[in-house]
């Protein structure tokens, strides 16, 4: 591999300095080449391929069924959605309308997935920007979901519940009690994230203001997800391109225009109010019926290109399959939302303070082996 | 009784030796006293955390090892005990080694002015409280000799913002005190507990001695580099700030000299405001012992407040640290010192 050559074009005053690959604000194996001026960014350059897996590469490889394995290794924390994904991008190749009960189960899911995901996100801000007991709260909540998972498919993290065609298994006989159960928790515990933090004068002061990113630079740099929706830009595949059963439930988009650190932060708040309220309109009359249509033991997709995005915790996700019609895919491009997400990190970062650049990268979500894969 | 169990031991001692060795003798066994107190105070200080740390955080904390965890500190210190002690090769190493031992001296030093209860007072100085101050602003030397030698960035920035953070703070420390000492007429820390018999100071004071109280304790977090002032440490942004470089016991140096600077920072809290060893409406008076008691327990309740700080804020960032002091803490402060000389001068202050 070709070392990264540093630019040293460094004015007096200025330094560089490695953050990463192994820091704790990064959340992963990625390193930022900082350029600091005192405490002040001048520059940040991402360097990415310390986790990457070739995924894409066996996506060649392997049969479609097996590709939906492999997508849960990329954002790990959304991996439900991730399934879905190419799930969905075969079964619409094939054009297989799998049943009703499938896709409700599906959608429960997957906002299960993003609340998940979004508990997570929000543990971890916490810290980032010095609170720890946020952490905490938020796998509390996060271990509720975890368990109907595992009572689900036998998994906590890797999930591979979705299969083309369906769902591997039927849910779970307790599934619907324990995910009211869970609703009726969350709702209660929602209000004690914004005691904690969210109405923190301190970390108001810190959020606010900071890592501006304006609705054109936001579209220019392909942002999406909550980053994308803190600055205005309506950009929710749920409401846009709905699939599965999100075209039968009615939610708010979670839409910001500050796009700063804080919209950023408002608006997963906000968004997990909505996917429980997805999860309440859908969890009491799932309907009766098969939990998949039987596919051939090898699928082959016919000649052509497909594509499917959904929303994952971090935006959207874009599926895009060259098929020749043989088993094998002649290649298979993931659209991650975490790569965009990324490239605009020294756009907004650029000015502020090394604790600003935590707090962006925070609320920009980054999962980095979603960035390499 | 404890001055006499005290003057006792010092006759005897004296009698028994010169005068010269005798008084060598009798700072040893006064020093190992202290150094004994110094350890237990930090090894419970550290278990309290991790306790109370569990408390807030919806988990158990350490509950393994002895009754209620109790030997689990004292674990950890013999495992960083014996542990090898590695650095960096481009370290400065002279300056590298000695700054541990200056951030755990100064915390020593300061214990030692501390009245804990009546006559139990290693070394009453008429300039008690400028001591104490003095001594606190020495501590901030190690950590940036530490910053300094370490050869290490995230080490520097740290040891640096720590240096911006203790000279701003120091400020708010010393005006707020000084805010007291308006009241008492003297640096002595013995005098002034003896003012406080009439009335503990933050009720004598009223409302300049709050506010007095409430400054004192911000720029107190300030001073122990505690979230949400814990810029020098700041885990998420630099690693381990100023002691990334340091392993076994000089970490453990940091370590423990962090928690004794969060005991002493509660005690001069304790001493003049809430009236050091007396106890509440003199309701123990008559047993000078049960002080230690009093003193103790006012001491870990202003702790226990420095501890719900720390797992309940997020952390500042260093330009809002400093305009915090500079633009807020400060000029409040000068405006309280002239309201409290005002309200002594005209003798408004509450005396029972």
């Amino acid at each position: 591999m070709e070392p990264i050559v540093v630019n040293n074009n460094f004015k007096s005053e200025e330094y560089f300095i490695n953050m990463g690959p192994q820091h704790p604000a990064t959340h992963g194996v990625l390193r930022l080449l900082l350029t600091i001026d005192g405490e002040i960014i001048k520059k940040v350059e991402p360097d990415l391929g310390y986790i990457h897996r070739s995924i894409e590469k066996m996506c060649e490889r392997d049969s479609y069924q097996q590709i939906v394995h492999l997508t849960d290794r990329m954002d790990y924390l959304s991996s439900n959605i991730n399934n879905e994904a190419v799930c969905l991008a075969v079964e619409n190749a094939l054009q297989l309308e799998v049943p009703e009960r499938v896709k409700v189960v599906r959608t429960i899911i997957g906002e299960l997935t993003r609340i998940a995901s979004h508990t997570l996100w929000w543990g971890v801000t916490g810290m980032d920007v010095g609170a720890f007991t946020t952490f905490f709260y938020g796998f509390r909540d996060r271990e509720m979901i975890n368990d109907i998972f595992e009572e689900t498919c036998g998994a906590r993290l890797t999930m591979n519940y979705n299969i083309p065609g369906g769902l591997m298994f039927d849910i779970h006989p307790n599934f619907v009690k324990r995910t009211k159960e869970f609703v009726a928790h969350f709702k209660t515990k929602l209000p004690e994230y914004d005691a904690l933090l969210t109405n923190n004068v301190i970390f108001q002061h810190r959020t606010k203001g900071v890592g501006v990113l304006t609705k054109e630079d936001a579209i220019s740099f392909g942002a999406s997800g909550p980053v994308g929706r803190a600055s205005g830009y309506s950009c929710d595949v749920r409401v846009h391109h709905p699939y599965s059963a999100l075209d039968k439930v009615k939610f708010k988009e979670a839409i910001r225009t500050e796009g700063d650190t804080f919209a950023r932060y408002k608006v997963r708040i906000q968004e997990m109010w909505e996917s429980l309220s997805i999860i309440e309109q859908l969890i009491d009359n799932i309907p009766e019926g098969d939990h998949k249509v039987a596919t051939n033991a090898v699928i082959k997709l016919p000649k052509g290109e497909f594509y499917q995005r959904v929303e994952t915790a971090r935006g959207e996700l874009g599926v895009y399959i060259i098929s020749t019609g043989t088993k094998n895919a002649h290649r298979v491009k993931f659209r991650s939302p975490g790569f965009s997400n990324l490239s605009l990190l020294n756009h907004i970062s650029v000015g502020s303070k090394i604790g600003d650049l935590v707090a962006i990268m925070a609320t920009l979500d980054l999962v980095i082996p979603d960035i390499d894969r | 009784m404890l001055l006499s169990i005290t003057k006792n031991i010092h006759e005897w001692l004296f009698s028994l030796m010169p005068e010269n060795v005798a008084s060598i003798v009798e700072m040893t066994i006064i020093a190992i006293i202290y150094l004994t107190g110094f350890a237990v105070a930090g090894l419970f200080l550290v278990l309290m955390e991790r306790r109370i740390a569990a408390w807030f955080q919806l988990r158990r904390g350490p509950n393994r090892v002895g009754f209620h965890g109790i030997l689990q500190t004292i674990a950890d210190a013999l495992k960083l005990v014996s542990k090898e002690l590695t650095g960096t090769i481009k370290a400065d190493k002279f300056l590298y080694n000695l700054a541990p031992y200056f951030v755990i001296i100064t915390a020593l030093l300061a214990l030692s002015v501390l009245p804990f209860t009546q006559d139990f007072q290693a070394f009453d100085i008429n300039i008690g409280i400028l001591f104490l101050i003095a001594i606190s602003s020495i501590g901030v030397i190690g950590i940036l000799l530490a910053g300094w030698s370490s050869n290490n960035k995230f080490s520097l920035i740290g040891a640096m913002r720590s240096g911006v953070q203790t000279i701003s703070y120091e400020l708010s420390v010393s005006l707020s005190l000084l805010t007291i000492v308006l009241m008492t007429g003297t640096l002595q820390l013995s005098e002034i507990v003896e003012v406080q018999k009439n009335g503990w100071l933050i009720v004598q004071g009223h409302i300049p001695a709050v506010i007095a109280f409430m400054i004192y304790m911000i720029a107190g977090t300030a001073e122990t580099n505690r979230t949400p002032f814990d810029l020098v440490e700041a885990e998420s942004e630099l690693g381990a700030g100023f002691h990334t470089e340091y392993s076994g016991m000089k970490f453990a140096y940091f370590f423990l000299a962090e928690f004794i600077n969060m005991f002493i920072i509660a005690s001069i809290a304790t001493t003049v405001f809430f009236g050091a060893w007396l106890s509440p409406f003199g309701i123990t008076e008559s047993i000078p012992l049960l002080g230690i008691f009093w003193f103790l327990a006012k001491t870990f309740v202003i702790v226990f407040l420095m501890m719900w700080f720390r797992w309940s804020f997020p952390r500042l960032r260093i330009d809002q640290i400093l305009t915090l002091e500079w633009k807020y803490l400060l000029p409040i402060n000068l405006v309280n010192l002239v309201v409290m000389a005002v309200i002594v001068w005209l003798g408004l202050t509450i005396q029972f």
